[in-house]
């Protein structure tokens, strides 16, 4: 067990949140396609609020710090935060787009001892990664932000979101961070808008390009541990919880609203109305996400990949059930293992009798209805084939 | 003898969890978990207070220990911390501060 995961079980046993995420704004400099969130300002919490919550934050316990957006450097007081921030000795991760940030910025960020920077950069080629952010020149400008971070020994992390429209050129952008000194990863997940627009969804890649993805061994490291059968199901696997979200991580947005993570938004207390330690403790909400284990999952408790599963409640959350299987990750453990989980099994079978049904009804009755109609059609032939 | 003045990095993020502090260097992102021992010490380095001192009235005392052993560690322990950076070790208290003995 690495000191990480030492520190993050012992800090949920004491009920301790060890991290927080902590959005200072929703508002943007870029546009990107898959972007979840809505970038108007609707109330930001000014710049004494946002104190006063780190100084909640440092006594709560929380020790990890990401600060993040829309894009933080479009807050005039950022360099205030971060200052506060720092002052209460968290492990600072800042995330941004990067395309503020001139040589006197990096300069200017050294004194916050920043743990390390994260940097989103979708392609090597500015015809694609322009056309995701649209904003003309921001990959010329993100880079020349990432030559002024590593020249003043910043550690930059290059996060590179795989859709449909970058999906070719994760090798150029992992040779364009080796280039720049940066730390590469890829997340090939695109979530669903925060206002529940599922739009966006068809950014995702295809089931063969997620295959292709988590069979490369430069992206995910050795193959065979991470693309190994799940493991055997047993007490341990069914009394474990799916995440850190709610047990030691919390997620605060511009608004002072607490949610369990930034990607499951469980409304769960607003720090304008409440100490966030009385949230932490008392919401029901998140006493409720804490209460979850494997074995409470409808579904997912029988699927066979429980046990290596990286199912996200957040996800599961938005698709309807917090407690239920989260369609991205059935189809990230089946792109990994090559079997179907038990979710999608269950869309399969259920939609041959809705078919069934359909035909029926069509020759008895004449009124044709669509297999789109029921859903499933689709995943049931994806399934099948695979 | 001479003595010997510690303080606290102002490099590294810090936390207490359960009693103990959580420590991690910002130059290269090692991080630490301190005894309550260790954490004692680690509190008391402001700098201007000598590490003899701060074994006799954090440690000895609060841990029931023999003061030759525990002053032995504590040497240790501020040599490994001195080693990563993330305390600061002198011969002489730091500048500006009222030296407390
Ligand atoms: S799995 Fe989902 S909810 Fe859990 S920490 Fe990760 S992103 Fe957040
Ligand atoms: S693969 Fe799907 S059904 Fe199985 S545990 Fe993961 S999310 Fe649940």
């Amino acid at each position: 067990m690495s000191l990480i995961t030492e520190l993050d079980s012992r800090a949920g046993k004491l009920g301790v949140p060890l991290s927080a995420h902590l959005d200072v704004t929703y508002r943007c400099n870029e546009r990107c396609v898959h972007c979840y969130l809505p970038h108007d300002d609707r109330g930001e919490m000014t710049t004494a609020e946002i104190v006063d919550l780190l100084d909640q934050l440092a006594d709560a316990g929380v020790f990890f710090l990401t600060i993040s957006g829309g894009e933080p450097f479009l807050r005039r007081d950022l360099f205030e935060i971060l200052a506060h921030a720092r002052a209460r000795t968290f492990n600072i991760k800042l995330k941004t787009n990067a395309i503020l940030i001139r040589e006197g910025e990096a300069e200017s960020l050294r004194r916050f001892n920043l743990d390390s920077i994260q940097i989103s950069i979708y392609s090597h080629r500015p015809e694609v990664h322009d056309a995701i952010t649209k904003v003309k020149g921001s990959l010329e400008r993100s880079i020349a932000a990432i030559r002024f971070l590593k020249s003043r020994g910043f550690k930059v992390t290059i996060a590179n979101v795989i859709m449909r429209y970058n999906r070719h050129d994760y090798p150029g952008v992992q040779a364009l961070a080796a280039e720049l000194g940066a730390i590469f990863t890829i997340d090939p997940t695109i979530t669903p808008h925060i206002e529940g627009d599922r739009g966006i969804l068809a950014l995702n890649v295809s089931r063969a390009d997620l295959e292709e993805i988590f069979h490369t061994e430069s992206l995910v490291g050795n193959l065979e541990e991470f693309c190994a059968p799940p493991v055997a199901v047993d007490d341990d696997v069914l009394d474990s919880v799916s995440c850190s979200a709610g047990h030691t991580l919390a997620y605060i947005s511009p608004y002072g609203d607490v949610f369990p993570c930034v990607q499951f938004p469980l409304p769960s207390g607003n720090v304008r109305k409440q100490k966030f330690l009385d949230i932490w403790r008392d919401s029901p909400q998140l006493r409720e996400v804490r209460s979850i284990h494997a074995r409470d999952l409808e579904g997912c408790s029988e699927c066979g990949h429980v046990g290596s599963c990286t199912r996200c409640p957040g996800l599961a959350y938005r698709e309807g059930n917090m407690r239920g299987p989260s369609m991205a990750d059935c189809e990230k453990s089946f792109a990994r293992t090559g079997i179907p989980s038990r979710n999608m099994l269950r869309k399969a079978a259920f939609s041959v009798p809705l078919v069934q049904i359909e035909e029926w009804r069509s020759t008895a009755s004449g009124a044709g209805l669509a297999e789109d109609d029921f859903g499933g059609g689709k995943d049931r032939e994806n399934v099948l084939s695979c | 003898m001479t003595e010997t003045y510690i303080a606290r990095s102002s490099d590294v993020a810090s936390r207490m969890l359960g009693g103990e502090m959580i420590i991690m260097s910002a130059a290269d992102s090692t991080l630490f978990t301190l005894n309550q021992q260790a954490t004692a010490i680690w509190n008391a380095a402001d700098g201007v207070t000598p590490l003899s001192e701060i074994v006799e009235s954090k440690i000895c005392g609060a841990f029931e220990v023999d003061p030759a052993v525990a002053y032995q560690d504590a040497e240790e322990l501020v040599r490994d911390l001195a080693g990563h950076g993330i305390l600061l070790v002198s011969e002489r208290p730091a500048e500006g501060r009222e030296v407390t003995s």
